[in-house]
Parts: structure tokens; C-alpha cells; sequence
């Protein structure tokens, strides 16, 4: 791999930037592999990258239908944080965040992590208290966090409406200023790049058709291009997670939905952090393109349409306008859906199954993109060990019927 | 946007009258006590999750507040029948022509929601 730099930069001008590498190769798939990866978005990437890079297992296939990361994580908001209330959940986020802190130096690719803040808002008296006793988790697990009240919330963004005569007054918000957002397409880019160099391959356009499962253990999947051995495998594939499982005879406690988002046209500078409300429903950030990308909450029913409602895209819009009512004339540029995999308690699965050698790593929910290479690195730690990482442990499929729950509605609500 | 026939109602209104209720057909078991924890687990939080035809539970939330059941395609969204509490469905994974008596009428019913399409 060619390390990008500033010199790399200035010598690839002198040849008109006509000889710049490939980013990753586009292999022919090998006949076996020790580990296959089904799912290239950005936890299926980092997932192979950490395999390779930290332990050490380098034979790898990533394998995916269609593209690299034109899933959800192509799709999300790109917001980064890691003020979740439960212990489970926080250490997960917030393993995820040291990685984010020093991930560009680490694969040699600009992510655009910008660490400008989160706002979480409360317009209740719960709201508030809540938040105080989020705010409080947070620090005891050495997560940074602060309360704000409506003036310290009105210093930070002055184009928010603050007054007492809005229908739903800001009281107050939990401030996280570690938190921030980064570029998604870079990181799935990213992080082919580098599991590439260090020989992952990645076959894109190849999609799993179902499982070689024999005695209760895999040994490989059968693909439109033929068939390929692995004693191991390692499902990320979000939305479509239930209908994997399904081919391997497994049923996961997943619902499917459309999540949308949308961005403005671009504008100069006016909102640097990014701001979220349960109460109202929405929440808004600005890119560093200068659109404003705006998100909310599914759709209620389940669908696999990767579009979504008109009623959804009005409500968000309302609580944005409700919110920001300078932005009430700013025009929308796109609209999209993703196909999120919730959970009934809004915390992921990373677990093993009953077939033996096959793991999953799904039910992110509307939330999956902060935890990317988080998620990749304790999952990669499970796969090369056959044992769950400490920090996957809770996350078990069992607690379904165990009724070790992690609930963390409260913290995933709508903010995502 | 959909456009759903309500069969209490009898009439076509809009999507947003509504609301989705997850899926339908869901039995509570009859003696809870007597579950091991697998089965109240899966009762609990194990849902259908199809790529393809799914019955589901609706409530008519701002019209006659009564609760129904649609079956729905889940990629093109289109649905395929709405019925009462307690009907069996005409559209199923395995007969997605229908298989019922009812399932021609029901198909004209529902076949007048223009714009059903998301």
C-alpha cells in the first residue's frame, strides 16, 4: 500500500495525479479461507481490518452483494458518541470512541473525525432528571459529560430557539464534548484500504446464497461465485441479518425497518455541533460541505425498502423547523432510507449460535455507525479467539432468555 | 404514502390515521407460569422478520381505534389484503395468489389504494 502524505501528495502532482494506486484489489475468491467476513459495510470492514492488523489472522474474505458500504453506512447521520447509561453499553461506545480518537493516523486515511459535540436536549422535567442521571453514569465510567442548562445550551448554538414562548421549551441538554461526527464513506473506504494491505481479500458483488453447515459445525458458504471454505464465519449484515440467520436455521429478535435521513442544500457555516431531541423528535448536524444532515425516527412498520414514508420526513421536519426556526426556508437537496436491524432492548447482538463456528454481529438499530471500529475490533477479538470478547460477553444472544437485558432505550431513543 | 382500507370502517384512508402495530397472529401463551424461559423468550421478543409477504397488526388509531390485520409486502410495500380480528389471511408466504374464498374480494378492496408505494 502506498502511505498517503502531504510529499506523496506533491510528487503524485507532478504526474498529474494520473498514477495514484488502487485502493484495494479486486481478487478472484481463493477456494478456502480461515475467516469469511459476509457484509462489507463498515463493522464487516473493520472487523476483517483488526482480524488482520492485531491478530494476527490474515487469510480473511470479505464478502458482499453489492458494494462497499452502500448499506447503512452509506445512509446513517455520522454522528459519534458514547454517552450510553449502562455499564454494558458505555464500555462498548466508549472502546469505540478511543478507537475513533486515533483511527486516520491508523489506517493512513482521513475519516474527517471532527470532535465539535453533541447536544442531547430535554424539554421535561423527566427529560432533565434523566439526563442528570445519565450525565452521572457516564462519568462514573470515565465518559466526559456535562449539564447544561437553557442559557450554557443557548451560549453553545445561538441559532437555536430558546425562548420560554417555544411550544416545547429547552430546559436544559446533556453535553458530551468528546462526541462529534465523521465522514462514512471514508471510513468504509478506509478501512478497506488498509485490511487490504495487510492481504484481506475483498469480494464485492458476490452474495451469500446460504451456509455449508455439517454436524452443527460450518465449514464454508455458498455464493453466486461459487463456493468457499471457512471454518469461521462472521455475519454483519444489518437489515438483512434475519433473513441470514434464516438460511442457517436460526431466528434472531430482530425487526427490520426503514431509517431516514435527509440533507439540505449547501449553506455557509451556521451550526457547528450537533444537536438531538428525543421530545421533539429530530436531530440535525452540518457537514463540513455545509449541508444540513437531519435524521429522525423509523418507520413503524417493517420493510426492507430502503426508502421511507412522506409522514416520517413531515414530523422530522417539523421538530427541526421547531427547534431551528431560521432554517424553515432552507430547501432539501436528498432524501434516503436504510434498512436498520432493531432489538428490543436497542443494544446490538455480538454473539456466537448454536451452529458452531458461525457468529453474529447485527441489531444495531439506528445506531450501528458510531460503534464501527469498535464493534470491528472486539468482534475480530472474538472471532480469532472462538470466544466472545469481554466487552461482547453481555451482548449475547441469550439474554433473550435469560432476561439479561441491556436497556438502553432511554440513551438510543431517537438519538442516534 | 399508504393508503389503507380499514375493514371495520370499510373505507380507504390515509396512512397517518394509522398505526403499526407489529407482527399479528400472536398467541399469548395460555398458561404462562407453566414456560421454560425459552419459550416466554421467544413469545416476548422473537418476531417474523420476512423479506417477502407478512401479516401484521394495525391500529386504526385516529378512526374507528379498532385493531385489524394487513398482509404486506415488505421490499415493494405493496398490500396485498386487510382483514378483521380473528379472519385468517388469504395471502400467505405459500399461496401469495391467495387461497381463499374471500381472497378475490379482499384483493378488491385493497386494489383501489392508489399510491400505496411508499
Amino acid at each position: 500500500m502506498q502511505r498517503y502524505s502531504g510529499f506523496g501528495l506533491v510528487k503524485h502532482a507532478l504526474s498529474h495525479h494520473e498514477n495514484w494506486q488502487r485502493q484495494w484489489r479486486n481478487p478472484t475468491p481463493k477456494k478456502q479461507y480461515d475467516v469469511i467476513i459476509v457484509g462489507g459495510g463498515g463493522h464487516g470492514l473493520a472487523t476483517a481490518y483488526y482480524l488482520a492488523k492485531e491478530f494476527g489472522v490474515k487469510n480473511v474474505a470479505v464478502i458482499e452483494k453489492g458494494w462497499l458500504g452502500g448499506g447503512n453506512t452509506a445512509r446513517n447521520t455520522t454522528i459519534v458518541r458514547s454517552n450510553y447509561l449502562w455499564d454494558e453499553a458505555a464500555a462498548l461506545y466508549e472502546h469505540s470512541m478511543k478507537l475513533w480518537e486515533g483511527l486516520s493516523q491508523d489506517i493512513n486515511y482521513n475519516v474527517m473525525f471532527s470532535q465539535r459535540g453533541v447536544l442531547n436536549l430535554g424539554h421535561t422535567l423527566q427529560d432533565m432528571r434523566d439526563i442528570q442521571r445519565r450525565v452521572n453514569a457516564n462519568r462514573l465510567n470515565g465518559i466526559d459529560g456535562e449539564v447544561l442548562d437553557a442559557k450554557g445550551v443557548q451560549a453553545l448554538v445561538p441559532i437555536m430557539d430558546c425562548s420560554k414562548s417555544a411550544r416545547y421549551p429547552v430546559l436544559g441538554a446533556s453535553w458530551q464534548p468528546r462526541a462529534g461526527v465523521a465522514r462514512h464513506d471514508a471510513v468504509a473506504w478506509g478501512f478497506a484500504r488498509a485490511a487490504d494491505a495487510h492481504g484481506v481479500d475483498i469480494l464485492q458483488q458476490t452474495e451469500v446464497t446460504g451456509f455449508k453447515i455439517r454436524d452443527g459445525q460450518i465449514y464454508g458458504v455458498h455464493t453466486n461465485r461459487g463456493d468457499i471454505e471457512a471454518k469461521t464465519v462472521g455475519c454483519v449484515t444489518a437489515g438483512n441479518s434475519g433473513v441470514m440467520a434464516g438460511m442457517a436455521g436460526i431466528k434472531l429478535p430482530l425487526e427490520s425497518h426503514p431509517l431516514q435521513a435527509l440533507v439540505s442544500e449547501p449553506l455557509k457555516p451556521v451550526l457547528d455541533t450537533v444537536v438531538m431531541s428525543n421530545h421533539v423528535h429530530g436531530y440535525i448536524s452540518q457537514s463540513d460541505k455545509g449541508d444540513l444532515v437531519i435524521g429522525a425516527g423509523i418507520d413503524g412498520y417493517n420493510g426492507y425498502g430502503q426508502r421511507g414514508s412522506y409522514p416520517t420526513v413531515e414530523h422530522t421536519l417539523q421538530a427541526i423547523v421547531e427547534m431551528f426556526p431560521i432554517f424553515s426556508r432552507v430547501r432539501m437537496n436528498r432524501q434516503w432510507g436504510g434498512i436498520v436491524d432493531t432489538c428490543p432492548d436497542a443494544c446490538p447482538i455480538l454473539s456466537k449460535t448454536r451452529v458452531k463456528g458461525l457468529y453474529f454481529n447485527c441489531g444495531w438499530g439506528t445506531g450501528g455507525f458510531k460503534a464501527t471500529p469498535g464493534s470491528g475490533h472486539v468482534f475480530a477479538a472474538s472471532l480469532a479467539k472462538g470466544e466472545m470478547h469481554s466487552i461482547a460477553a453481555p451482548f449475547s444472544i441469550d439474554r433473550f432468555h435469560t432476561g439479561a437485558l441491556v436497556d438502553e432505550h432511554g440513551a438510543a431513543g431517537v438519538a442516534h | 404514502m399508504f393508503y389503507i382500507h380499514c375493514p371495520y370502517c370499510g373505507e380507504l384512508r390515509e396512512e397517518e390515521e394509522f398505526h403499526p402495530k407489529g407482527q399479528a397472529h400472536l398467541a399469548r401463551p395460555a398458561d404462562p407460569m407453566a414456560c421454560t424461559d425459552e419459550e416466554w423468550g421467544d413469545y416476548l421478543f422473537f418476531r417474523d422478520n420476512p423479506r417477502g409477504i407478512h401479516h401484521e397488526l394495525w391500529l386504526h388509531a385516529v378512526g374507528c381505534r379498532k385493531f385489524f390485520n394487513i398482509t404486506r409486502h415488505t421490499v415493494s410495500y405493496d398490500i396485498l389484503e386487510t382483514y378483521m380480528m380473528g379472519e385468517q389471511p388469504s395471502f400467505t408466504a405459500e399461496h401469495p395468489q391467495g387461497n381463499s374464498p374471500e381472497a378475490a374480494l379482499r384483493q378488491a378492496q385493497v386494489a383501489q389504494q392508489a399510491g400505496v408505494h411508499a
